[in-house]
């Protein structure tokens, strides 16, 4: 049995402790806003945050983890996120399948460093997106920051 | 979260004589294209495009796909603006395959590619939005005992002019379905568009914020078993023996397969099982002929094709090789450029249930037609026996036009009959089992005079055929058209050369090769305006100039490169450091330049500073999409440039996964500026035209700033420290 508290609510899983969190959270719990897409920690779109940190769950075994798990479908109770209400304003999404990840990242780095600088933006925001949206994810960040301030 | 289930869809078709039956109902359960919520009971569809509901609602049926490039949105604007829609109440669906097929294709082509999206649907998804609105104002005029020519249409509401009396689309849409559809209706003039060229938000943005966006990855179903794949690495090679009994007892196992004659998948209770136990599995391959080949091997016979006799023409002005041998300085280039993936971020993956009544499959298609015949074959029955469920795509590029992978899903799911199992590739599966963009060499030559004018130029390009790959029936006497993509006299920019020579030679490799957004632009655009730049700097003229001067012939392009250029600020000073180039293209039925500005650091760093792409797509639909699709190729576009490349050994892929295929991440993003000039008068391509000018631009101005020339691509690797 393993334990997992998932966007505020506990599970107990019977899995093998060496599945890594994403397929538990797709395959096991059918929560598939969190994506596959490299499986080895490359493309951030299985990002999810373990007690407030980004982190890709592709590559961590589900009996690793020890912290509070919030997914994209845990990050507000409203889509209301000053990340998805910027992203919303920017139209920063094309295809859409990178951006739990890109909307996940982006909400770590702005809890870490509400008022980011380009610099940040650039060493945080790793995940990959094969549809080009980098310049309006940036855009969106400055916008999410500047409404909190 | 949305379930997807089975039997969601009961469109009541009447396939009448001509076509379909108008007023047909639509009970709600139609597929939702952009995940919202489905239609009520009384909906009333108007023809095929549209269906108005009680409250107004509109639904806007969609035959093509939506893959990120915004059609869905773009195509919802162009019905919504004939339709006089109030935009607040337009929603989409899309089409089902198989209603398409059982109504002899009502809704035109399904393929979604070559930027077609829009441009070739423009007219009759526009004449079902104004058919639309004429049966409801011929219903309203009806009701006040009116004519139709003295009532007017806006925002979802008929008014009578005279007396001012008013009916909403929902109140009239009972009567209206009942009426004839006209076959053919006057459209708009250009001035009178309301949503047509406005920047409205997408409709499929809300559900990609939170998770909810439903790809065919995430398809859930009763009972559902998952599926991981291994295909022979080798291109042509076969399933030789696989030991299942290894695996079969490992945890969540249920079978262990063969898939056609190349493929072994094992099927599992998640995802995950299927793969740990695929990894553990012992299998042979029967590689076949192609085993030993080597990106080496095949750079060589691209290297024989440069100079060999067997060229195809593709384009002929005056006679090169006279006016060669009296130019008074010759110039020579060789280019190439590699093999190289689409990479979508979601993998290919297809969920299959087969049973005794037919199959049904969910996936991401960029052509459902093709996806209905592919399954109907794979699992050998008729067509009237297969379901498609489109879902949205996690990036489609071109490689989502092909079936393999739905035909695999379906295989495997045949020998587990009555349960649906979805099939996902590994990234590694992914990578190495493409269709690629074609590997291709070229050899340049361009002749000057005395003052430097450009009086004749041979194109040499040799390598692999997309045509003669998959679909030979299209190569005209052993020509393939479509590799002079930007390159025959309906889209090169440069008429005004004297004498021309662009010939191909065609070099097959066994590696399956297919469309790659912007398709052979992309490597024609690279090879001509680099080497277009070459010879400006050989005759020691502006590049912007000497283009100039060979665009006399083409004045949309060059309006087009002179918007480029002064928006970037051609031949003002830059920030110290900082160097231009530009170029420019025409392909998709728009005309495309860019300029680029980079630097070099003294240890060889490049750094993309900004680019600023122009270009005329006759009408613009939808700017702020545009914009979106601009700087999106760009990254596509500069990835390859910068990092991505696929190579051969023993024939096979080598690269597996984003870390040997490495893509542009954010902070490598340049700033992009997009300047529309949309001339009018033609409907142009958007998702795939400026791909072919960030690359030869960039490259452009890293000559400027180091005096080196690349010629082979990526950069990756590449020593860019000043000559
Ligand atoms: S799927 Fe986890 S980083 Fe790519
Ligand atoms: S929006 Fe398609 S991969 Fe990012």
């Amino acid at each position: 049995m393993v334990k997992l508290d998932i966007n505020g609510q506990v599970h107990a899983l019977d899995v093998d402790p060496e599945t890594p969190l994403l397929w538990v959270l797709r395959d096991k719990l059918g929560m598939m806003g969190t994506k596959y897409g490299c499986g080895i920690a490359q493309c951030g779109a299985c990002s999810v945050h373990i007690d407030g940190a980004v982190t890709r769950s592709c590559s961590l075994p589900v009996s690793a983890v020890s912290g509070k798990v919030v997914t994209i479908e845990g990050l507000s109770p409203d889509s209301r996120h000053p990340v998805q209400v910027a992203w919303l304003a920017h139209q920063v999404p094309q295809c859409g399948y990178c951006q739990s990840g890109q909307i996940m990242a982006a909400a770590a780095l702005l809890a870490e460093k509400p008022q980011p600088t380009d610099a940040d933006i650039d060493a945080a925001m790793t995940n990959i997106c094969r549809c080009g949206t980098y310049g309006r994810i940036r855009a969106a960040i400055h916008d999410a920051a500047a409404s909190k301030a | 979260m949305a379930q997807i289930t089975l039997n969601r869809r009961g469109f009541l078709v009447s396939a009448a004589a001509g076509g379909l039956s108008v007023g047909w109902s639509l009970p709600g359960t139609a597929q939702t294209a952009g995940g919202q919520a489905a239609a009520s009971a009384e909906a009333r569809a108007l023809g095929i495009w549209v269906v108005i509901h009680p409250d107004d609602s509109t639904t806007i049926r969609i035959a093509k796909s939506e893959m990120g490039q915004g059609t869905l949105t773009g195509l919802a604007q162009l019905v919504a603006d004939e339709l006089d829609a109030d935009w607040g109440k337009v929603r989409t669906e899309y089409v089902a395959p198989e209603l398409n097929q059982s109504s002899k294709r009502a809704w035109g082509d399904m393929s979604t590619g070559g930027s077609r999206g829009i441009r070739t649907s423009v007219e009759y998804v526009r004449q079902g939005g104004a058919a639309a609105r004429a049966m409801l104002i011929q219903a309203a005029a009806a009701r006040w005992g009116a004519v139709p020519a003295d009532c007017t249409a806006a925002d979802s509401a008929v008014t009578h002019s005279a007396s001012g009396r008013t009916l909403r689309y929902g109140e009239l849409a009972n009567e209206a379905s009942r009426l004839p559809v006209p076959a053919m209706v006057a459209l708009k003039d250009p001035a009178q568009w309301k949503l047509i060229g406005k920047g409205v938000p997408r409709l499929d943005t809300a559900d990609k914020l939170n998770g909810a966006q439903v790809f065919a990855i995430d398809v859930k179903l009763p009972d559902m078993l998952h599926a991981a794949i291994a295909q022979c690495p080798v291109f042509g090679g076969k399933l030789g023996q696989y030991d299942a009994a290894a695996v079969q007892a490992m945890p969540g196992v249920r079978h262990v397969l063969a898939v056609g004659d190349n493929a072994v998948a094992v099927v599992a209770d998640g995802w995950w099982q299927a793969r740990t136990a695929l990894e553990k599995l012992a299998v042979t391959w029967d590689e076949g002929p192609n085993a030993n080949i080597s990106s080496a091997m095949i750079a060589d016979r691209l290297r024989e094709g440069l100079t060999a006799h067997d060229a195809a023409v593709g384009h002929r002005i005056g006679d090169v090789h006279t006016a060669m041998q009296g130019a008074v300085k010759r110039v020579e280039g060789v280019y190439g450029t590699p093999f190289l993936n689409h990479a979508t971020l979601e993998p290919m993956n297809c969920t299959a249930l087969v049973t005794e009544h037919g199959v049904e499959v969910w996936v991401g298609t960029q052509n459902g037609d093709a996806t209905l015949a592919a399954a109907a074959e794979a699992a050998d029955v008729p067509l009237a026996q297969v379901k498609v469920n489109k879902l949205i795509l996690g990036g489609g590029f071109g490689r989502r036009g092909f079936q393999d992978f739905t035909r695999q899903a379906v295989l495997i799911a045949k020998q587990v009959p009555g349960r649906p199992v979805k099939m996902i590739w590994s990234r590694e599966e992914d990578m190495q089992h493409g269709y690629y963009r074609p590997v291709t060499q070229c050899r340049l030559e361009g002749g000057l005079d005395g003052q430097g004018n450009l009086t004749a130029l041979h194109m040499r390009l040799s390598g692999q055929s997309i045509l003669a790959s998959i679909a030979p029936s299209r190569m005209e006497n052993g020509l393939d058209k479509l590799a002079f993509q930007g390159l025959l006299e309906d889209e090169f920019g440069y008429m005004a050369i004297p004498n021309l020579l662009i010939d191909h030679a065609v070099r097959n490799t066994h590696v399956p090769v297919g469309f790659w957004r912007g398709v052979n632009h992309n490597q024609n655009a690279i090879y001509l305006e680099c080497f277009i730049d070459e010879l400006a700097h050989a005759a020691g003229r502006d590049p912007l100039e000497f283009r100039r001067a060979l665009m006399t012939k083409n004045p949309k392009n060059l309006a087009v490169l002179d918007a480029a250029a002064a928006k970037a600020g051609w031949g003002t000073p830059t920030a110290p450091g900082v160097y231009r180039g530009l170029c420019q293209n025409h392909g998709f039925g728009s005309y495309t330049a860019a300029v680029a500005e980079v630097s070099v650091s003294d240890a060889g760093v490049l750094k993309l500073h900004r680019i600023v792409a122009a270009s005329d797509m006759g009408y613009a639909v939808n700017p702020d999409q545009i914009d979106a699709q601009v700087a999106g190729s760009f990254v596509y576009g500069l990835s390859a440039v910068l990092y991505s490349e696929n190579t051969l050994e023993r024939g096979r892929i080598v690269e597996g996964n984003f870390d040997s295929y490495e893509v542009m991440r954010l902070a490598e993003m340049p700033k992009v500026e997009t300047v529309l000039v949309p001339s009018g008068g033609f409907w142009g391509g958007v998702g795939e035209p400026t791909i072919a000018v960030a690359a030869p631009a960039v490259l452009n101005a890293i000559f400027a700033a180091t005096g080196k020339r690349v010629r082979s691509l990526p950069l990756k690797g590449q020593d860019l420290r000043q000559a």
